[in-house]
């Protein structure tokens, strides 16, 4: 009991906590109060980043609704894919508002839709996610949902992933 | 040293990347069940993965690049003067190995009668396939660059007795493969192209090789597929076969299919089979039905 209380005499005064993130030099990113993103490395913005050549003329944009419709679709399979027990993890931790944007902007813009893509390219995009075939093999299966959902026909939906699908090398994490 | 550094940070990315492998890729099943719908194929009547009769460079079994698929399938063939039924199984392995096994059982009916063999005599026979994906992907990658696989089917025929009495020299017989399939999404076109080596007397059914001609001769698969939806697929197939058998002339193959991915295990073909002549009896054109399971 003696020995006790003299050890806990003995003990310094209490520290302040130690702030991890400050000790081990973790910034605090913070989301830009306009937009909603948090900040990324800087990177040059060019169209070629969307890894695809535009299709030309106006049908595709037109079967898919013009920018509205490419929205939709490419906010409803971002959302199919968070809720994707299958893939849900490896958006945890993502910006899913700055997501949602470059998806819509890289959608629009490889749909003549009237868009520039601002986001960076596939393969840095997705540098370090780990994302394997299975996993690029649910989020087409999300896309193709979300096209169905906006009536958007078969053969149509294939040639817009017949552009998407050759970025698979920079995708999926060998 | 300016040589070097690339190489250290490649190095360095590379333990970095191990250290950072995320704990998702690891959650995945072993049975991991990703493959796109359909990409898969349909059990072919040998046992391998392709359209139904003609083997496609694809890998049977739902699996992906880290998983490993199994598959299952029943098939019946109702001809004018024959029935075929066969059925077997596939394992995939990292979508880059196939291993199969199918059972051929080839009822001749009233032709048994004809031929001395009995009525309703079956010819059966055994084959097991093992395939390899070269390299390409049947969806991703380069949009002109194929899957490229290459076969075996060692073919065991349990009739050999009744081989030989037609003329064969062999009651077994090693076909090798060599496949290509792409689906070109923007057409929503499956092309399928395979130089077959065989010595094969319609199909090993009856026998391989004769006295005369021992020799492996290249035979041609060609298909093309058409994909209505996710789930839908109409197509035809061609199939070039030897003709050694001097008693009985043996023609090519052709079917015209159409699958349908009824959930995402079970898949139902049904196709328009000509068959041309089998064993002297002309004009064997008739349905054809099959049903996979794949997981």
């Amino acid at each position: 009991m003696f020995l006790i209380a003299a050890a806990l005499l003995l003990q310094p005064a209490a520290e302040p906590p130690i702030d991890w993130d400050k000790e081990f030099g973790v910034e605090e990113k913070a989301r830009d109060p306009v937009t909603g993103e948090l900040p990324v490395d800087p990177y040059v913005q060019d169209n070629r980043n969307a890894g695809a050549s535009p299709f030309s003329g106006t049908a595709m944009a037109e079967a898919f609704g013009g920018q509205d419709g490419i929205r939709r679709i490419a906010n409803r399979t971002v959302e199919l894919s968070e809720a994707d027990p299958r893939i849900a993890a490896i958006f945890v931790s993502h910006d899913m508002v700055r997501l949602k944007r470059t998806l819509f902007e890289q959608f629009c813009y490889i749909l003549n839709a009237g868009c520039d893509y601002s986001g960076r390219d596939m393969a840095t995009a997705h540098k370090d996610m780990g994302v394997r075939m299975r996993d690029m093999n649910a989020l087409v299966e999300n896309l193709q949902a979300a096209m169905r959902e906006e009536n958007i026909g078969f053969a149509t939906q294939n040639r817009f992933l017949s552009k998407l699908a050759p970025m698979s090398h920079d995708v999926i994490e060998r | 040293m300016d040589q070097h550094f690339p190489r250290l940070l490649a190095a360095l990315s590379l333990a970095l990347a191990c250290v950072a492998s995320p704990a998702w890729a690891e959650d995945a099943p072993v049975i991991d069940g990703g493959k796109l719908l359909l990409t898969n194929g349909v059990s072919t009547i040998e046992g391998t993965s392709g359209g139904g009769v003609a083997t496609w460079a694809t890998i049977a079994g739902r699996e992906t690049d880290r998983g490993i698929g199994l598959s299952g399938h029943v098939t019946l063939i109702e001809l004018p003067d024959y029935g075929w039924q066969s059925h077997g199984v596939a394992v995939g392995i990292a979508n880059r190995i196939e291993l199969s096994y199918a059972r051929q059982n080839f009822d001749t009916r009233d032709v048994g009668t004809a031929l001395g063999l009995g009525q309703g005599y079956t010819l059966n026979q055994d084959v097991f396939g093992a395939k390899v994906r070269l390299l390409g992907d049947t969806v991703y990658g380069d949009p002109l660059l194929p899957q490229i696989s290459i076969g075996v089917e060692h073919k065991r025929n349990r009739d050999t007795p009744v081989a030989r009495a037609v003329g064969a020299a062999h009651g077994k017989g090693t076909d090798v493969t060599l496949s290509a399939t792409k689906l070109f999404l923007s057409h929503s076109v499956l092309v399928n192209a395979t130089a077959r080596l065989t010595k094969a007397n319609q199909a090993g059914l009856l026998g391989f090789g004769t006295a005369g001609n021992d020799d492996h001769s290249l035979q041609f698969e060609g298909s093309v597929a058409y994909q209505l939806s996710r789930r839908a697929v109409i197509g035809a197939e061609y199939r070039t076969k030897p003709d050694n058998l001097a008693i009985a002339r043996e023609d090519d193959w052709l079917d015209l299919f159409a699958a349908y991915a009824l959930t995402d295990n079970l898949t139902l073909t049904a196709a328009y089979v000509d068959l041309g002549s089998i064993a002297t009896f002309d004009k064997q054109r008739g349905g054809f039905v099959s049903a996979q399971l794949a997981f």
